[in-house]
């Protein structure tokens, strides 16, 4: 479903040109479980960006089921964003103004559903993580791992194909990592197709398919058997 | 995004930055009161001269000789100077039927003393016809007789404040003052009323008419003014006025005739634009409102970076996150227009409870301009803020950014 060919994305430091991602050709199928692993700086967000349609490479071409996303303009690929694709990070990302129910909300109220549609979409989601009970709580009075599985239930809402997680446990103690990962994995489970970058070894190991990135390549790739 | 859902969003906003949002709102208030405010003054002075005209009950119209060449008219025909207004013209004039009461007037300034006490006057010359016009009377002696109309009497009538001057408070009735060359005797003093038309009255001396001809030595007068009798038509007795006129000074209608109606127009002309004038500079506070809402929204545009960033990456577009910073400033405006609104209508009503005299009263486009002033102030200066809120590169917004 996701086909990547020859993508590049150069940066300028100090009028020498730093390539985070390098000639990267790549295709994930439906319902896989990728990790890409690998030292920092080696362009595993710039990669996960890219596959969020968050950034447009400099060259190369990027397929999702088929639609050229290069020549979709800035609207269609929100719109593509918005339907397809859901993101989680490594600092959560949740508005602070907002309670829990509001935060897992937002994606629907940009998308204009209604508010029954809504109402029931979310409390199924935070059913899912497990936050049914907090969800008029507002961030600041979540834990951690709360507050990353209040940004899993938001980036699961919209019902996406494909999640991309950046560093999902990096700012969590060992067992709030853990749990996090078994939301995630039982999500992948139901069919949904899961990216999750890592420093984490444990957690890299954990996925079917290893991806390893050295300075903007693909340098691994490697599939192992479920279990 | 369903419109309730943005301006809740846009509350949400407003609730967790109370005191900017407080102090945006104010911003915006003031400038919409002060248009509403400033322009109720030059409303309020409009219906106050209005009112003043129809108190005064009477329509008067008054001749000026020669005749005003900015109105048009035919052009003045080879060697016709303009031709005095005389008595015997105002003794015509009089006997039109639509005309009530008359004053031919002759007027100049002279010294008047008394003893040794004298000074420079203005001297009115009249008839009893100037106390019914102009609705005076005296607050000692009497008026003029019926025979001032006709002969050159010895006699005058005192401004209150003229009478205090000369004779401090002792009576004046019955005394002589000199005017002019000519001896008088006071046979009245004006009841004090103020300025009457631009004339102090208190400061007036008035004589016969005709004494005033052989004062001033001229036989032309300074204008005419007339009452029209109730009900009679004001154009038809313009008219009849032109036609006199005419039947007498071989054909030429060489006067200038100004009605009550046409001066109440005119200040009414005047003090319309000199309303809009102070509602333009009232407006000006509106700007300076939508200048700080450019800067401040910019501040706030850079601090909610990350925010906006997220917006885009859970499938906000870029006209999206536009339209909710645009509609954020525009929501901010309309609350400062209610707010406005009624702070102006509040303290109308109660300058209105304290100087009843004066009918304080926002004329009926102030609070459509206010708003529509304040409404493209905030489009035109939220806009910067907007488009930058929809240029912020999410990878960039969100790299690094702890909670
Ligand atoms: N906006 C940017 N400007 C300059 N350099 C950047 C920018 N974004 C990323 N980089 C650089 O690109 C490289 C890849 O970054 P990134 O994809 O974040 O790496 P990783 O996630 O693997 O740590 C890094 O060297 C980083 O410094
Ligand atoms: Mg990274």
């Amino acid at each position: 479903m996701i086909q990547l060919r020859g993508l590049n994305k150069t940066y300028q430091m100090g009028g020498q040109p730093l390539h985070a991602l390098r000639d990267l050709d790549m295709d994930i199928q439906t319902g896989e479980y990728v990790s890409v692993m690998g030292p920092s700086g080696s362009g595993k967000s710039t990669l996960l960006n890219m596959l969020g349609l968050l950034d447009r490479p400099d060259s190369g071409s990027y397929h999702i089921n088929g639609i050229a996303t290069e020549q979709l303009v800035e609207e269609q690929r929100a719109a593509l964003r918005r339907d397809n694709i859901g993101f989680i990070f490594q600092a959560f990302h949740l508005i602070g103004r907002l309670n829990a129910f509001e935060n897992v909300e937002l994606p629907m109220v940009l998308a204009g559903e209604t508010t029954r549609a809504r109402r029931e979409a979310v409390e199924h989601v935070l059913q899912l993580v497990g936050l049914l009970d907090r969800k008029h709580h507002r961030p600041g009075q979540l834990s951690g791992g709360q507050l990353q599985r209040v940004a899993i239930a938001r980036a699961i809402v919209m019902k996406p194909r494909i999640l991309l997680a950046d560093e999902p446990t990096g700012n969590l103690d060992q067992s709030s990592g853990r749990d996090i990962v078994n939301v995630l994995e039982n999500l992948n489970s139901e069919g949904i197709t899961l990216v999750v970058v890592t420093h984490d070894g444990n957690l890299g190991q954990r996925a079917q398919r290893r991806v390893r990135m050295v300075d903007g390549q693909i340098v691994e790739d490697e599939r192992h058997a479920p279990g | 995004m369903r419109l309730a859902d943005q301006l809740r969003f846009n509350w949400q906003v407003f609730s967790g930055n109370a005191l900017r949002t407080g102090l945006l709102l104010l911003a915006v208030a003031i400038g919409v009161a002060s248009v509403v405010m400033l322009t109720s003054v030059g409303e309020g002075a409009r219906r106050y001269i209005d009112r003043e005209f129809s108190s005064l009950g009477n329509r008067l119209i008054v001749v000026f000789p020669g005749r005003n060449e900015t109105v048009g008219g035919r052009p003045p025909l080879f060697g016709n100077s303009p031709r005095d207004l005389t008595l015997d013209d105002a003794d015509a004039l009089a006997r039109i039927p639509s005309i009530g009461a008359i004053a031919p007037i002759i007027a100049g300034t002279t010294i008047i003393s008394r003893d040794n006490r004298s000074r420079e006057a203005m001297v009115m010359g009249s008839g009893r016809g100037f106390f019914a016009v102009r609705q005076m009377t005296v607050s000692q002696g009497q008026i003029f007789p019926e025979r001032a109309n006709t002969d050159a009497l010895s006699i005058c009538v005192l401004g209150a404040e003229l009478k205090h001057e000369l004779f401090g408070n002792n009576r004046a009735v019955g005394e002589w003052v000199r005017v002019g060359e000519r001896r008088m005797r006071v046979t009245g003093v004006l009841a004090d009323t103020g300025e009457s038309f631009g004339i102090d009255m208190s400061n007036l001396v008035l004589i016969p008419v005709k004494t005033a001809e052989q004062l001033f030595n001229s036989p032309g007068l300074f204008r005419v003014i007339m009452e029209l009798k109730e009900g009679a038509d004001e154009n038809l007795a313009k008219q009849r006025i032109y036609q006199v006129i005419r039947e007498r000074h071989d054909g030429e209608d060489d006067i200038t005739i100004v009605t009550q109606d046409s001066m109440l127009e005119s200040f009414n002309n005047i003090l319309t634009a000199l309303t809009l004038a102070i509602g333009a500079i009232g407006a000006i506070s509106l700007l300076v409102a939508g200048i700080l809402i450019m800067n401040i929204s910019l501040i706030s545009v850079s601090q909610r970076r990350a925010e906006i960033g997220l917006l885009k990456a859970i499938g906000a577009s870029r006209n999206q996150v536009r339209q909710l910073f645009l509609g954020e400033s525009m929501l901010l405006v309309c609350l400062g227009i209610v707010a406005g609104i009624a702070f102006a209508y509040g303290a109308v009503f109660l300058v209105r409870q304290l100087y009843p005299v004066f009918p304080l009263m926002p004329p009926w486009w102030a609070v459509p301009a206010a708003a529509a002033t304040a409404l493209a102030a905030g489009l035109v200066f939220s806009w910067l803020p907007a488009k930058r809120a929809a240029g912020v590169d999410p990878v960039l917004a969100m790299r690094g950014v702890l909670q």
